[in-house]
């Protein structure tokens, strides 16, 4: 008898790959179904105006159109809700699924057309005309507010937050440390665009939409709730899902337009966003303004935080409401002691693509503006950056540490870190001192080149709650059923790993469904990186509970006790290696229907994994060109089911940071006009930009909150990258201070090189 | 613009034969009217590389090209690849160095690091970098590609 395979804590390949590599994915514009009718959406070519009609005669007109809709046809359908900390104030600035009487955006869907051809329906939605009377558009989120209709106007909320007395800490200050920062607006862009297809099926009266993401069961719920349906008789299906990163499967206005025209035409209705569409009508991102200081120490140490920002939210509340602002005033504080906290967070729209959260929402801002603000404390205390991170990191010895803060409906308890350690193990892969020293030598020899640092606390394991069901196949063959989405992140392999060693069977032998509303009543879906977390530990409490069913019941069969049982390699076996054996297959045969356990992981709190960002940088002076030369990351997981998986997150965050860091930006002219719409315009970082890095994973704190002691990891590779790439540019340049603002262009970057420090 | 030109696409040793307006892409050919969804549309204006095929050797963005354009030659896909259930050394060594996530854009670089490699088996490991920064992936972070190519490489030259 050979020893149980352990699966969890290997890097197993994927189950996913295989028809992926072989192009039997099936995305979202995969899927069709017969006599489908294609819906194209007519968008504002206005960033604010006072809808005055819209002419679709010659659109009607055009062989192979079917209808027009515009917002007389979907008056009834209420405006999208809020998921996430939706607080009251900001109703009012919800988005209609159609314009109703401004547009306050370019791309904000006005009118659809539905076409037998996709084709047709493009050469129709170019021929409606929008009589549009232009208003001055808001783009800037700083300045005045202005109107948002008769009786709202731009600024729909601020949120407060802090504790302890800030105003006796300035006082009492030794120093004060002041510093205007902004990140500039960018977004997930995964490569496969949003799509959407509905169909009616009217013998089982149900309604079904694929291309679903993230959160299936939510929107279901309303979705159906939006078009006067219900739960019962509508089903939300996921298929492959080009990435997510926070952007993609939230309710879009798309989502619930083919969803009501399936309904009202009784035809499939099938929409796939082309790229334009996507970089102008899918949520962006990160656009805030910071004005931070802190009052420090005469050793540097932080004795309060004063930050008061502006939070540019695009022109409608989506989905999210208030969230990243939110998490951006919350998670501020990072690794750091920091003894009173004060944040005042300006929620304002401005007439650009609304927004939404992406990949370490409101922590990729607010840790670039706390790390800017360490890098500004070093020099005004004349240390290096290290060390005053080191003089303000929370000790191992004070978790679980309160935060005093509360954000998603939580309480921020930090559950376990050892910063300290991983600030040193970090450096020590990145052979800081030498790199010190070799920099040096480069710089006295003509290159701009230079080193930094950035270190941050990330959030994951958002509960409440997971149901996963575990069931043995009449085949043998284990089914997992899950209530979270796919968006490219392993999650098959990682449940199977857990479900695995828990049943004690090989974990190429599950089947794990997720993103399916009609296989599992309830899921709160992949979001914050939660999935591995809870999804993770109801899925090995579920297998471990499956497995006592299954030893009980083939004892019964075999003539045993239970605890004379075990199951190696999907086999029942004796412990002491007598007598005959039972397959899964034959005990699934033998008591049909009866083989699957059901159970919950509950959690209020979430788990914090923190991590540390090395980089060095070359700036090549007559082009602003940025060359990353090394880049290291240590990351701390609690523990990390499959190791690869848990790096090629990080890696993959990674590439993004840097985008978000160096080159992408959406751009708007003086009028709104947004000139970042194709992919030579909105430039992603390819094989050239990426440097090769150095993970290490960690599992030094694993997390008191789960028997695995898991923590998530998607959101720890994006997280810190703009703060360290402006703390090694300032080092390149030898200028404390000098990069306040993100994107780092290389047309910036030639700006400040070419300014003498002391006109900036 | 409606008139539909009748053409037959040869696709993986397949002919198809289809009906399209002057218009139609291959990109859309491929996929709607041959029913070959593993090539992927990612930006229809020549960035991405998601949409990468090999016509007559050679890798071309078929969102660039009409159909009518692709008639007579010989075009292959990423469902051509493998043999059988054996797959091909550039897909293998996707799985082994992990060179997917999502797998959106995984069948436009193994159709471009292929038909670069046929042409050019030797080629350095700088020019190899070149070639696999004209595709978007926004998943990995690249590494894991470069990995998979330049291992495939290896195997496909030993052959
Ligand atoms: S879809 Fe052809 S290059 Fe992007
Ligand atoms: S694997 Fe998702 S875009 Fe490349």
């Amino acid at each position: 008898m050979t020893a149980p395979t352990k699966f969890v804590g290997r890097s197993v390949a994927r189950l996913e790959d295989r028809p992926l590599l072989l192009g039997k994915g099936r995305f979202a514009a995969d899927v069709s179904f017969p006599g489908q009718w294609h819906m194209r959406v007519v968008r504002s070519t206005v960033a604010h105006g006072k809808l005055r009609g819209i002419d679709a005669s010659a659109a009607l007109a055009l062989p192979g159109v079917h209808a027009v809709w515009t917002h007389k046809d979907v008056a009834h359908i209420p405006p999208i809700p809020f998921r996430l900390t939706g607080l009251k104030e900001l109703e009012p600035y919800r988005q209609t699924v159609l314009a109703k009487d401004y547009v306050r955006y370019v791309g904000e869907p006005v009118a659809v057309v539905f076409a037998a051809d996709q084709y047709v329906a493009e050469d129709a939605a170019d021929l409606v005309e929008l009589d549009i009377e232009p208003l001055a558009p808001v783009l800037d989120a700083c300045g005045d507010t202005g109107p948002f209709d008769d009786t709202h106007a731009t600024e729909p909320s601020v949120i407060r937050k802090g504790y302890g007395d800030v105003e006796a800490a300035f006082k009492a200050a030794h120093a004060v440390v002041t510093l205007a920062l902004s990140t500039g607006r960018h977004s997930g862009v995964p490569m496969e665009t949003r799509g959407a297809i509905a169909r009616y099926d009217e013998a089982r009266d149900i309604l079904e939409m694929h291309g679903a993401a993230k959160v299936p069961w939510w929107n279901r719920d309303h979705i159906a709730r939006m078009i006067g349906r219900t739960r019962a008789n509508m089903h939300l299906l996921e298929g492959h899902v080009g990435g997510g990163f926070g952007i993609r499967g939230e309710i879009y206005p798309e989502d619930v337009l083919v969803c009501a025209a399936a309904l009202a035409f009784n035809k499939p209705i099938k929409w796939i966003e082309d790229r334009r569409e996507h970089l102008i009508a899918a949520n962006h991102s990160r656009q805030q303004q910071h004005n931070v200081r802190a009052a420090i120490d005469a050793e540097g140490h932080i004795l309060a935080i004063d930050n008061e920002f502006f939070h540019d939210n695009g022109a409608y509340m989506r989905t999210h409401a208030a969230t990243v602002p939110d998490l951006s005033a919350a998670m501020l504080p990072g690794p750091y002691r920091v003894p009173a906290y004060r944040a005042v967070g300006h929620i304002r729209l401005t007439n650009k693509t609304p927004c939404g959260t992406y990949r370490a929402p409101g922590r990729y801002e607010s840790t670039f503006v706390r790390e800017r603000l360490m890098d500004a404390i070093a020099a005004k205390v004349g240390v290096d950056g290290v060390e005053i991170r080191r003089r303000n990191l929370i000790g191992k010895s004070e978790m679980p540490y309160d935060l005093h803060l509360e954000t998603l409906g939580t309480h921020i308890v930090y559950d376990s870190g050892d910063y300290a350690l991983l600030l040193d193990k970090t450096l020590a892969l990145a052979g800081w001192p030498a790199l010190q020293a070799d920099l040096k030598k480069r710089r006295a020899a003509g290159e701009m080149v230079g080193a930094g640092v950035a270190m941050f606390v990330e959030k994951s394991g958002l509960g409440p709650s997971d149901t996963v069901r575990v069931e043995i196949k009449s085949d043998g063959k284990v089914e997992v059923v899950t209530g979270v989405a796919s968006i490219g992140q392993g999650v098959e392999t990682a449940m199977a790993q857990i479900a695995a060693d828990a049943l004690g069977v090989d974990y190429t032998s599950i089947d794990v469904v997720h993103g399916q509303t009609d296989r599992i009543d309830q899921g709160a879906g992949a979001f914050a990186s939660r999935v591995t977390v809870m999804c993770g530990e109801a899925t090995r409490l579920a297998s471990v509970k499956l497995r006592d069913k299954l030893l009980r019941l083939a004892a019964e069969l075999m003539q045993t006790e239970p605890a004379a049982l075990d199951i190696i390699n999907g086999e029942i076996v004796r412990r002491d290696s007598t007598g005959p054996s039972m397959t899964l297959a034959e005990l699934a045969q033998a008591r049909p229907g009866e083989l699957s356990a059901e159970d919950t992981f509950l959690s209020s709190h979430m788990v914090y994994p923190y991590g540390v960002h090395v980089a060095a940088v070359k700036v090549d002076t007559d082009t602003g060109a940025v060359a990353v030369e090394r880049y290291v990351i240590g990351y701390d997981v609690g523990k990390a089911v499959n190791p690869r998986l848990v790096e090629s997150q990080i890696a993959g965050g990674l590439a993004q940071g840097l985008g978000g860091a160096l080159l992408e930006e959406f751009v708007y002219d003086d009028n709104g006009e947004p000139l970042a719409v194709t992919f030579a315009d909105y430039l992603m970082p390819t094989a050239r930009e990426v440097p090769a890095m150095s993970i290490l994973v960690t599992e030094d704190a694993p997390s008191p909150l789960n028997p695995m002691g898991l923590k998530g990891a998607g959101e720890g590779g994006a997280n810190p990258v703009g703060a360290v790439l402006a703390s090694a540019l300032d080092d390149a340049l030898q200028r404390p201070g000098a990069i306040v603002d993100l994107p780092v262009t290389p047309q910036r970057l030639v700006r400040l090189v070419k300014t003498p420090p002391a006109s900036i | 613009m409606t008139d539909k030109t009748a053409l037959t696409l040869t696709i993986n040793g397949r002919d198809h034969a289809i009906a399209v307006e002057a218009r139609r892409t291959l990109a859309d050919a491929i996929r709607e009217d041959c029913g070959q969804t593993g090539t992927h549309i990612g930006c229809e204006h020549g960035i991405c590389g998601a949409c990468t095929v090999i016509v007559n050797g050679e890798p071309v963005r078929s969102c660039l090209m009409f159909a009518v354009q692709a008639e007579g030659k010989k075009i292959r896909t990423v469902e051509g690849l493998a043999d059988g259930e054996t797959l091909h050394p550039m897909q293998q060594a996707f799985m082994d160095h992990h060179g997917l996530q999502c797998g959106f854009c995984t069948p436009g670089f193994l159709m471009l690091a292929v038909g670069v490699l046929e042409r050019e088996p030797d080629i350095n490991d700088d020019d190899l970098l070149d070639v696999l920064s004209s595709n978007l992936c926004r998943c990995t972070g690249y590494q894991n590609i470069i990995k998979a190519v330049r291992a495939a490489a290896e195997q496909m030259r030993g052959k």
